[in-house]
């Protein structure tokens, strides 16, 4: 009578994601396919670039992480039903924490520097989701509006300060002077070595992968083991309720904003610290909005978002073999990549509705 | 099935039906909600259907009505087979339906609202004019008054229902089905749709009432067929049956209807209410001024139309709105606006509250039985070994518990509260808040939408409370409910008191003046 | 230095996509605008097509669209055997920093950016100079003394557009009023034309009467938006003239199309070096056809010349904001 059908949870969690990401690929192939370019080659090119060599898993792994950051914080938010659409501002703030932090305190290794630098990489990004979660609170301004809106303040407060104080004078590029060589974050294949694992060494993929893996935990510990986490859960499941409880809705609000900010600006530590290694104005690149994506897809649990990222991981690293070595133009692999946004995310009760309708047969059946 | 007299002389002949169903089974996944349903209905009869929540009326009058198909199973409308696909074709074989909750656009005029959707051509003047003509005759006949130009939103509840009755009549229904039809009226206005049904039925038309008032189906119903569990256990007429042998066939065992209750023994006053105000985020003064005492071992029953005061003062006195004025607890002051008016702050004082909208207050619907356990008690220490650790196996353990105590089914902790039937959610909530001995209960509406067999089982459990010495705060809309548990009455009426009565110094008549603010 | 499974990687790929390109083919990398910005990258695009029509030969081109795609597509491009390679936008400057050490018998060329490399060939442009004539012309046509300049984001290189038009405008008129904005703070800004219009009905209605566009994408929007209102706009890095006959007064010339014909042209054994394509060298100037040649009266012409002449003799300087970041002219 429920107007969701009943699918059992591992299907919900394995079968719907899965229909829907294979329903956009098919599209994807009549799309190719309608351009004249061979479907096949393409799904080929797109898997082996990505998971056929530890290059292309470098890669993968690499666009995952930041994903993971941005789709975490965008799921913490909905868990209290809040639209956090500021990702993408609170990770170049975050990008900004990074860099002060790199560049003006001289740090003697590595790990000092990084366990700073992720400090102030969520200071900034939580900061920066205060005041929308703020105003959400008291003032009742809506957090979709605000937090988009300082999108576009933070866009513009980094190219202030890019240009008029951080940028190397003489350079025409607004971007910062390059981190000393003392804060470059250990690589992947560098950890890989000291266990004997070979690994491509070219592929940005570096040490904030295993930091994103370590938010998962923290972040599904925090949700269903501690008290915080059960006050936002109520909070985000059923207003009433959670004020009956004696949950105040705004500090909440307050909480949620800033561990969502935090883990947004976390991103930060991977791209601008670990790959970068300068603060340059597109620092963020959409990650942002694509941790949007990775949430609605990861079903808001930690899991889900970590799984969602590697396919989005894939898509991006998949993507780049395609305009390598295909004639596929860029709009074309921006519309692969949007199609599975889209089956994934607004067109889910299409695949979950047949999918109900297939369980309720066999139930009756059997 | 054996059949008894009564059925046994109800083998008319089938020309006198206007319905009848045969064998009539529809399932909902694993449910089945309705079991090889057979039924006949009399032509110009009020024939009622009672059952508890989920026994399967809904479902039933919604397939009769289009809205489902039956797996299985024939219609027969005025003896002639028919196949209603859609409430189309069910308003075409003559079946009107009055729905529980209305279906009427509120911005538009009663005369709009009654030819939507049966408009006789593109031109609305001359639909207009036939239904003006109509809406003057039938308030002539059947007291069915109702200003045709007024705006729905201007209408009282019980306006607004006749305009869902003329709806039907206006579409030229001979079957008129009402769902629940007085869970919204006062006593006064649900008289007034009994004249209207019986006025009704003298023409010639037939009504199925749908209701879970006993009472009601002994005024007005010349036949009454009883649901339990998706199956028809039984058929009877009226007259020849009686509340005490409805509900056990409702139930399936003997039920008490009347609440066994030993005599209060109040103690010293718990809760002093001074001058309380209160005025709404709209604006709206909800609270006019209210003054009163509750004392220890004592259920103080709130009694009054919906919407006149009781949701809010309920809420004031559990911290979930801000109000002036003074209330006192053991002779300390409860802050009622700021820090310490919250939910947390109440219970910290031993108030304990189950609100009227379980489902939207009381509980958390997607969240486990063992989530809701804690809810509002999630800062217990023996829930909380540190800040950086919820303890949920605790929990667990202790919903197990208290999910055994007060009988609630099934007793497991993992079933989400969605999972429930009504009457175990609002034993879970009462197992959740009476279990921590509150000194104050505040009580809204604990039988609302609650089946016959918890609501024995849930006012019992009010009245061991209070004769454990802690003092009941009952609001209900529901006249019999306050009298049979209440050991002093207090009547609302818009934000106000309007007196108070001893439950053996009072009847229903009189609280129903008072209620409608005559007194 | 590098695995061997991407180079195996490679190598299959390459067999999967021979005849496409020749493993020493020059190659393009298109900055983050996009291929068809209608501005700097499709002006590199032109150069390329250009070679490609008058060589018969092919190239490579590949289009970037995350940060972290700078260094690995000029990696997988050089892993490929192409060369030279042809990478567009100040921001790689970077990249061929890192990549390019790791390549030295692959030629890189840089192009408004400067990498001191022995393989990599940087080609710059002293915008401020083309800028200077076309601010020139602009102080002479107007009839409000007010002229506006929409820029994309506010960047040094684009700042310096603004102040050599600005001088150059005030060369001719020290009264004259320069109204400056900037599009946006993201890299939407070179492609908002909607955005661009709306800039400069907005310095319309403040007097101006010749607006400069320096905004990539965004740009169309401000050249329509003059020809609607009757007015009059000046065009950048190709010779936009013919877009809006009539309206558009002059394109400034950033000849970013030669530069890459010429990289293309020279081939693997190509000069290195600073390349400067100042008004000198051609690379910069403004446009004068058969769609503007009713706008620009002789004198101007005389007068622009003379300027012309004066700098490449090195008599005028014009200054570059981008030395100092400081600008005589605001």
């Amino acid at each position: 009578m429920s107007s969701r059908g009943k699918i059992p949870h591992w299907a919900d969690v394995t079968l719907v994601p899965l229909f829907s990401v294979a329903l956009a690929f098919a599209l994807s192939a009549v799309l190719i396919w309608a351009i004249g370019e061979s479907p096949w080659q393409a799904v080929k090119l797109m898997v082996e670039g990505a998971f056929g060599s530890s290059y292309g898993w470098g890669y993968t792994l690499f666009y995952a992480t930041n994903f993971i950051f941005t789709g975490l914080a965008v799921s913490v938010a909905f868990q209290a039903r809040l639209f956090n659409i500021g990702g993408e501002g609170q990770a170049l703030l975050g990008g900004l924490g990074v860099a002060l932090i790199c560049l003006y305190i001289p740090w003697p290794h590595w790990s000092v520097a990084l366990i700073a630098a992720s400090l102030g990489a969520a200071l900034f990004g939580a900061a920066w989701a205060i005041i929308p979660g703020y105003l959400q609170a008291k003032r009742g301004s809506h957090i979709v509006i605000t937090t988009i809106m300082f999108n576009f303040i933070a866009a513009s407060l980094l190219g202030y300060i890019l240009v008029n104080v951080l940028r190397v004078p003489g350079s025409q590029d607004p971007a910062s002077p390059r981190f000393p060589s003392e804060v470059a974050l250990p690589k992947l294949h560098e950890m890989l070595a000291l266990v004997g694992i070979p690994f491509s060494t070219v592929p940005p993929v570096n040490i904030a992968l295993l930091i994103a893996i370590g938010m998962c935990f923290m972040v599904w510990y925090m949700l269903w083991r501690t008290r915080l986490g059960y006050q936002i859960r109520a909070f985000g499941e059923s207003e009433p309720a959670a004020q009956y409880a004696g949950i105040s809705p705004a500090r909440i609000t307050i909480y949620v904003m800033l561990i969502s900010g935090g883990l947004a600006g976390l991103m930060a530590v991977n791209a601008v610290m670990g790959e970068q290694q300068r603060l340059v104005m597109n620092a963020v690149e959409g990650a942002g909005f694509i941790g949007i994506a990775v949430a609605l897809m990861g079903r808001n649990h930690p899991f889900g978002v970590f799984l969602a990222a590697i396919l989005f991981g894939f898509l991006y690293q998949g993507g780049a073999e395609l305009a390598l070595w295909m004639s596929i133009p860029r709009e074309l692999i921006v519309v692969i990549q949007a199609l599975v946004i889209l089956f994934t995310g607004a067109l889910d009760n299409m695949v979950r509705m047949p999918i109900a309708r297939v369980f309720a047969r066999r139930k009756r059946a059997g | 099935m054996v059949l008894n007299d009564s059925q046994m002389r109800q083998e008319t002949a089938a020309s006198d039906l206007a319905i009848e169903l045969r064998g009539i089974s529809k399932a909902f996944g694993p449910v089945q909600a309705n079991k090889d349903i057979s039924i006949r209905v009399r032509r110009g009869t009020i024939h009622g259907i009672v059952g508890e929540n989920g026994a399967g009326k809904s479902t039933l009058m919604s397939i009769l009505f289009g809205f489902y198909r039956a797996d299985s199973g024939e219609i027969f409308i005025n003896g002639k087979p028919t196949e209603i696909p859609d409430s189309e074709s069910a308003i075409r074989a003559g079946i009107g339906m009055v729905f529980q909750h209305f279906k009427l656009v509120e911005n538009f005029t009663v005369l709009e609202n009654v030819i939507l959707g049966a408009e006789d051509s593109g031109l609305l003047r001359p639909s207009l004019a036939r239904a003006r003509g109509l809406l003057k005759d039938l308030a002539r006949e059947f007291e069915l008054n109702v200003d045709p130009d007024a705006l729905i939103e201007d209408l009282s509840v019980g306006h607004q229902q006749r305009v869902e009755i003329l709806k039907a009549l206006y579409r030229e229904a001979d079957i008129l089905i009402l769902d629940e039809p007085t869970g919204v009226l006062t006593p006064s206005e649900a008289d007034h749709l009994f004249r209207i049904l019986k006025g009704l039925k003298e023409q010639g038309k037939t009504i199925i009432l749908i209701t879970h008032k006993l009472r009601e189906i002994m005024d007005v119903t010349d036949e009454v067929s009883v649901m339990r569990r998706g199956e028809m256990v039984a058929t009877r007429v009226t007259a020849e049956t009686s509340p005490t042998e409805l509900a056990e066939l409702m139930v399936g065992r003997k039920v008490l209807l009347r609440v066994e209750k030993p005599p209060a023994q109040p103690g010293a006053e718990v809760l002093r209410v001074e001058s309380l105000r209160h005025v709404d985020s709209q604006g709206v003064e909800r609270l006019r001024g209210i003054s009163f005492g509750i004392r220890k071992g004592e259920i103080l029953g709130i009694a009054g139309v919906s919407g006149n005061g009781q949701s809010e003062l309920l809420e004031v006195l559990a911290g979930l709105r801000e109000a002036e004025g003074k209330v006192l607890l053991d002779n300390e002051a409860l802050p009622l606006s700021g820090a310490g008016c919250d939910g947390q702050a109440r219970r910290a004082r031993r108030i304990a509250h189950v609100p009227e909208d379980r489902q939207r207050r009381g509980l958390v619907m997607n969240f486990h039985a063992w989530e809701n356990i804690a809810l509002g008690y999630h800062h217990d220490p023996r829930y909380n070994p540190s800040p950086w650790r919820m303890n949920n196996a605790a929990i667990l353990r202790d919903t197990t518990g208290k999910m055994e105590a007060f009988d609630v089914r099934p007793p497991d902790p993992q079933l989400k509260a969605s999972g429930f039937s009504g009457g175990n959610q609002q034993k879970l909530v009462l197992a959740r808040e009476i279990e921590y001995e509150p000194d104050l209960l505040l009580v809204g509406q604990p039988t609302r939408g609650v089946d016959i067999g918890a609501i024995e089982f849930i006012h019992q459990r009010l009245i061991r409370l209070r004769d454990a010495g802690a003092a009941v705060l009952l609001v209900s809309v529901e006249l019999d409910e306050i009298l049979a548990l209440s050991d002093r009455i207090i009547v609302m009426f818009d934000g106000r008191i309007m007196g108070e009565r001893m439950p053996d110094e009072t009847n229903a008549q009189e609280l129903g003046l008072m209620m409608a603010g005559m007194a | 230095m590098t695995a061997l499974k991407p180079l195996a990687l490679t190598a299959s790929v390459l067999a999967l996509t021979a005849g496409i390109a020749q493993a020493d083919a020059p190659a393009l990398m298109f900055d983050m605008g996009g291929k068809f910005d209608k501005s700097f990258n499709e002006a590199a695009y032109n150069g390329a097509e250009r070679w490609r029509e008058s060589t018969g030969g092919t190239y490579r081109e590949i289009e970037i669209s995350a940060e972290a795609q700078r260094v690995q597509f000029a990696r997988r491009l050089a892993e490929a055997g192409s060369d030279p390679i042809v990478v567009l936008g100040f921001a790689n400057e970077p990249t061929l920093v890192e990549v390019a050490p790791d390549y030295p018998d692959t030629a890189f060329v840089l192009i408004d950016a400067v990498v001191d490399l022995p393989n990599v060939r940087s080609v710059i442009f002293a915008e401020q100079e083309g800028s200077y004539l076309v601010g020139m012309l602009a102080a002479m046509a107007t009839e409000t003394n007010t002229i506006s300049f929409v820029g994309g984001m506010e960047i040094p290189l684009i700042t310096a557009f603004a102040c050599g038009y600005a001088q150059g405008a005030k060369a001719v008129n020290p009264d004259i009023n320069v109204i400056v904005n900037y599009t946006g703070s993201t890299p939407a800004a070179w492609n908002d034309p909607v955005r661009g219009g709306e800039i400069a009905q907005a310095q319309f209605s403040q007097g101006s009467d010749i607006v400069f566009a320096a905004a990539g994408g965004t740009g169309l929007g401000v050249l329509q938006a003059a020809e609607d209102a009757g007015l009059k706009s000046i065009g950048v890095d190709s010779n936009q003239n013919h877009l809006h006959p009539g309206s558009v007064l002059t394109s400034m010339l950033k000849l970013v199309d030669q530069a890459v014909y010429d990289a293309f042209t020279d081939g693997p054994d190509m000069e290195t070096g600073v390349v400067v394509m100042d008004l000198a060298a051609g690379g910069v100037g403004y446009a004068v056809d058969e769609h503007n040649e009713h706008l620009i009266s002789a004198e101007m012409i005389d007068a622009v010349e003379a300027a012309r002449a004066a700098i490449i003799a090195g008599e005028l300087s014009v200054h570059d904001y981008r030395t100092d970041s400081t600008c005589p002219a605001f």
